[in-house]
């Protein structure tokens, strides 16, 4: 793996908030282009990887690097359940441009240029009908939209989404994940996208950044979700089933240790719809 | 024509253009009104009215002391204000909650001090009425020697808003997004605190400390109900805080003519506007109506 061609490298790293340890020794590589699903249940530590790799909170030990120069100029982030006021005084469109240019200072200065980048973004992900709608208005799946055209108007070479699957509906979610790996081969964005189900990414994950125990384990999806594999990830007896294209991970082993496991891992089964 | 201007002599009581203590209110009211407005939509989308109103009552000691001092109360309003301001963000806190817990400990102790001056007040310096100044305000007793400071502080904070304009509304609608994009959302935060306590600053010398929080909060509430786009509804609570201001001020000028001579206070008029425009705008009611037939609307053509 030629090491210029990797947009992000987190080497070995940790993190730790109030004296825990949340993560340690996290170690994995994503190459351009790359749809990657960072699977984990809750409380995995997903979210803190995703805010580390942005700067907001520090490592302990390890490093991030993104390429491509700095982190702002080539990140695009969309957070976890995002709910925007109904009051807020801003059509779809006003957010969009804001993800251009929001950290200018003075006015915004209309122009043929911004206006035309918001509406090419606004296409992009579908959003175009609910433009000129008030952001508060629009229900969670909209809304998710819009704040991707945010993320996206300034052409990222890398997109991290935080659980943007959890609270939509099924249907829903399998838009959201067509969507998504339609831009990020139009935009030709590396796409990291945290959830805790695997199965609805499964057509389009390229590899998966697997959590648990505040290591990861990183791959392609059949080299990575394996009963050997996780189950050393895990620290117990884990199994993996495969049935009618999904896979189910159940903590089992012996008697006593299943006993263990799901009390601190009260049963991590991949959600069948 | 003399219909006109029978009726505009029942609006307007005799002497209200020529009334220098009128002309003085309208000024500085009229630049208070606007300055809140501007501010008030930030801090209503922020959810940080709580600390508009926290501001207003530790500024209100600034005011106290003023009068024991005998310098100019905006000064006093100001000085307080920004300390305060300055001390709510200095004292880190990751929560909502800690936040409002802070925003709370520092009112306590700001009004602590403010019975204390006031206390002081009425008996070192026998100034009478300084309560009721500090408090409620007095805005024909406003001297008119305070304009040409008003109008600065009030000219700054505008411009303050406007050079902030947008990395402020991004940190308003999402921290974590503004963050992302490069904007130093603490900074940002710190100084829409510190613009805050200028308008709270403003309103206190006009409707009062305490009642500074109206003309704050009721004019951008009203706005972000009809404005679609954020520089609307800036411009929208700067015009509605003017019109309820200059109408409070007529109101109250007018009052004195079937009050026999007392008048009534001018604050009480201008919130009072401020409140009956808020409810004919109607914030639940109207919202409301308006946004569930178009969702079921959206519905039936998805199903369609």
């Amino acid at each position: 793996m030629r090491a210029e061609a990797e947009i992000l490298a987190v080497r070995q790293a940790g993190v730790s908030l109030a004296g825990r340890e949340i993560l340690h020794d996290v170690d994995f590589a994503l190459e351009p282009g790359e749809f990657c699903g960072l699977i984990g249940t809750n409380g995995s530590g997903k979210t803190t990887l995703l805010r580390a790799i942005l700067g907001f909170v520090p490592l302990s030990r390890g490093s991030v690097t993104i390429a491509g120069g700095s982190r702002l100029a080539s990140v695009g982030y969309v957070p976890q359940k995002f709910v925007l006021d109904p009051y807020i005084p801003m059509r779809a469109r006003d957010l969009v441009a804001l993800g251009l240019d929001g950290h200018r200072l003075g006015f915004p200065i209309p122009s043929k240029g911004r206006r035309q980048a918001v509406d090419e973004t606004l296409t992009a992900v579908d959003a175009t009908r609910f433009a000129d709608q008030r952001i508060g208005d629009l229900s969670g799946g909209e809304q998710q939209r819009v704040v991707l055209a945010h993320a996206l108007i300034r052409h990222p070479r890398l997109l991290l989404l935080d659980e943007p699957l959890a609270s939509l509906d099924i249907r829903s979610v399998a838009e959201i994940v067509a969507l998504l790996r339609r831009v990020s081969c139009e935009y030709r964005v590396t796409v990291l996208l945290a959830g805790h189900d695997m199965n609805p990414l499964l057509p389009a994950m390229e590899r998966i950044v697997y959590l648990a125990n505040g290591r990861a384990a990183s791959g392609r999806v059949d080299a990575v979700v394996r009963t050997e594999v996780l189950s050393e990830l895990y620290g117990y007896h884990i199994d993996v089933i495969r049935v009618y294209g999904r896979i189910l991970v159940i903590p089992v082993g012996t008697e006593e240790g299943a006993t263990a496991a799901i009390e601190r891992d009260p049963v991590h089964v991949a959600q069948v719809p | 024509m003399i219909r006109v201007t029978s009726l505009l002599s029942i609006l307007f009581e005799p002497g209200f253009f020529t009334s220098e203590p009128v002309r003085t209110a309208v000024v500085i009211g009229g630049g208070a009104a606007i300055v809140s407005g501007v501010v008030g939509v930030f801090t209503v989308i922020r959810g940080q009215s709580f600390a508009g109103h926290a501001l207003a009552d530790v500024s209100s000691a600034g005011g106290a002391a003023s009068f024991l001092l005998g310098i100019n109360p905006l000064l006093g309003f100001l000085i307080m204000g920004v300390i305060g301001a300055s001390s709510m963000e200095l004292v880190r806190v990751d929560r909502a909650r800690e936040r409002d817990l802070v925003t709370g400990v520092v009112l306590g102790a700001g009004l602590g001090l403010t019975a204390l001056l006031l206390f002081l007040d009425v008996t070192s310096s026998s100034t009478t009425g300084a309560a009721v100044t500090v408090m409620f305000g007095s805005m024909f007793a406003i001297p008119a020697s305070i304009i040409p400071l008003a109008e600065g502080v009030g000219f700054g904070a505008v411009l303050m808003v406007a050079l902030l304009y947008r990395p402020l509304l991004l940190s308003s609608v999402d921290p974590d997004l503004a963050a992302v994009r490069g904007v130093p959302v603490r900074l940002v935060g710190l100084l829409h605190l510190i613009v805050l306590a200028l308008a709270v600053a403003l309103s206190a010398i006009t409707v009062g400390a305490i009642l500074s929080t109206a003309l704050l909060i009721g004019p951008a509430a009203i706005a972000l109900q009809i404005a679609k786009r954020p520089g609307w509804a800036v411009l929208l609570a700067a015009e509605i805080g003017v019109a309820a201001t200059w109408g409070g001020i007529l109101v109250a000028y007018d009052s004195y003519s079937w009050t026999g001579g007392h008048g009534w206070p001018v604050s009480f008029c201008v919130v009072t506007l401020i409140f009956l425009a808020y409810l004919v705008a109607g914030w639940p009611g109207r919202g409301r109506a308006r946004r569930t037939p178009r969702i079921d609307s959206r519905r039936v053509q998805r199903a369609a």
